[in-house]
């Protein structure tokens, strides 16, 4: 399906550690390793609070880990780094930009000639059905679109890896589900690789080629289950097959949800 | 929607307003007499209005006026500059902030007004001790406006800035600088009414021009009607520096939604 080829983003023993006031050191994330290939969309999925967003900001860039490396095409992650862009569940819209001028805000801030900003801007906006919104404020949208032109941003800078952050976690489900196929649609045509981060173990099926699964903190990773089915860029279709729901079944056990709920239940009861 | 609710409340509210000025106005004519109260306490409203054709014929009205319109325009530019500046600086070093905070405090706890004898003890009597008062009391709301902004900057904007790979001064004038406008604005508001509070306390202390002078000059003449066109005339000025930094803050936050409706001023 995907040539496993190129080694686009790679974690090698990384582990997060945080101080505490007063409490000593919190292990968020602990030695974990694992490698995303070109063009290949990865999901990690885990309880909250497994350090799933702490692996995100270390393969960013934003911050360094306390032990291991992160790499994106096979050189080392120590700050920000061109290739690699990532979205949030905030659209993080400027709300004194235009729509167009919140698309340009990576490419200005790379100091890229504005023609070939303002291009860029036209052409994404017009894939995603938003051009005639290019003047409009961020204010004047519905979240649906406003997650679409934080794609659209995202996308502009021409990164070799996404990292996306639970992107469609705050908008309605039948919007999210148009969403996913925005994403799964652009990531295949672009060839994007991509590392996702999510909650919804159905997102994590129909839109990856594999999903890591966390435990809970220190977070590592207990298990990889490759999604073996066609439609890699078209959720509507996948989610139509069977197999999705056995795949989705695993995860669930996997991560013990049943298990989980009852123990919270249990100590929310008992405090 | 809202535009709509707005035009009709324009529609039943201004003949209502316009009916509550006509009311006042003829009772400042008829109330004094009335209740026989001296016109030298209350004068009725013709008198302030004849005694103003007589100040702007023989005693000075605008060039006064025009006095205290430039320090206020000087002094309001001047603090909320600084005040700016500090409040960047302050937002972006926590350091500076933990080093001056208290000085800061001690001087905003201070009453600005009454540092105006001795600014005159120090400048004399002259325009620039009434725009330092100005300066100082236009400065802190502007200040502490700005910091709280920097302050409270998401996170999460600065980390997208950076993964873009910005520098300090592309996150400052892309994400800072244009999320502290809107505070910003609501602290120069309050500086502009300020800095006419600044100007007249400096006026009434020393010196012989600007309308505080006339203020006190009516007051050591008894003249009750000039006491009174001097207040009406800067509550203009105050007026005044108040809309042109509302039309300012149109233009500039016009990104804002529903900046027009349910505001008013």
């Amino acid at each position: 399906m995907v040539e496993l080829s190129v080694v686009r983003l790679e974690y090698s023993n990384v582990t997060m550690r945080f101080a505490q006031s007063g409490r000593g050191t919190l292990t968020a994330v602990r030695d974990v390793s694992f490698a995303v290939h070109d063009g290949e969309v990865v999901s990690l999925i885990g309880p909250s609070g497994c350090g799933k967003s702490t692996l995100l900001n270390i393969g960013s860039g934003l911050t360094a880990p306390s032990a291991g490396i992160a790499l994106v095409d096979g050189e080392r992650v120590e700050g920000a780094n061109a290739h690699v862009a990532f979205m949030l569940q905030k659209d993080l819209l400027l709300p004194w930009r235009t729509v167009a001028e919140n698309v340009m805000l990576g490419v200005e801030i790379q100091r890229l000639p504005l023609a070939e900003r303002k291009k860029r801007a036209e052409k994404l906006l017009a894939s995603f059905n938003l051009a005639e919104f290019s003047a409009h404020y961020p204010h004047q949208l519905s979240g649906g679109m406003r997650q679409r032109i934080a794609l659209a941003r995202t996308l502009a800078v021409d990164p070799h890896v996404l990292l996306l952050d639970e992107p469609f976690s705050a908008v309605d489900a039948q919007t999210r589900m148009v969403l996913q196929r925005d994403l799964a649609q652009t990531l295949s045509k672009a060839r994007k690789t991509a590392l996702l981060i999510t909650h919804d173990l159905l997102e994590a099926v129909t839109l990856s080629d594999r999903v890591l699964v966390m435990s809970a903190r220190p977070g590592t990773i207990i298990d990889e289950i490759a999604i073996d089915l066609p439609h890699r860029d078209d959720p509507f279709a996948r989610r139509h097959d069977p197999k999705v729901n056995d795949y989705a079944a695993r995860l669930m056990d996997r991560l013990e949800i049943s298990r989980v709920a009852i123990e919270s239940q249990a100590a929310e009861g008992a405090a | 929607m809202s535009g709509h609710t707005r035009v009709s409340q324009v529609r039943r509210g201004a003949p209502a307003s316009l009916a509550l000025l006509a009311a006042f106005f003829a009772a400042w004519q008829w109330g004094p007499s009335l209740f026989g109260i001296p016109s030298f306490i209350v004068p009725p409203l013709t008198m302030v209005a004849r005694e103003f054709v007589h100040a702007w014929q023989f005693d000075h009205l605008l060039f006064h006026t025009g006095v205290t319109v430039a320090e206020v325009l000087v002094g309001f530019a001047l603090g909320s500059l600084f005040g700016a500046f500090v409040g960047y600086l302050l937002g972006m070093s926590p350091t500076a902030e933990f080093v001056l905070s208290p000085y800061l405090l001690a001087l905003q706890i201070a009453p600005k007004v009454a540092f105006a004898p001795l600014f005159i003890l120090w400048m004399g009597f002259t325009v620039y001790p009434k725009i330092l008062v100005a300066v100082l009391i236009v400065f802190f709301p502007v200040m502490v406006n700005v910091l709280t902004a920097i302050r409270g900057v998401d996170p999460d904007l600065i980390n997208l800035a950076r993964s873009f790979k910005a520098t300090r001064a592309q996150i400052f004038w892309l994400i800072e600088f244009p999320t502290s406008m809107p505070p910003m604005f609501a602290g120069l508001r309050i500086g502009s009414t300020l800095a006419v509070v600044g100007v007249v306390v400096g006026e009434l202390v020393g010196g012989n021009t600007g309308l505080g002078y006339l203020l006190t000059f009516g007051e050591g003449q008894a003249n009750t009607p000039m006491v009174f066109v001097s207040i009406v005339m800067l509550t203009l000025v105050g007026g005044v520096a108040y809309l042109g930094v509302i039309l300012v803050e149109r233009r500039v936050l016009h990104y804002l939604p529903a900046r027009s409706a349910n505001r008013g001023l």
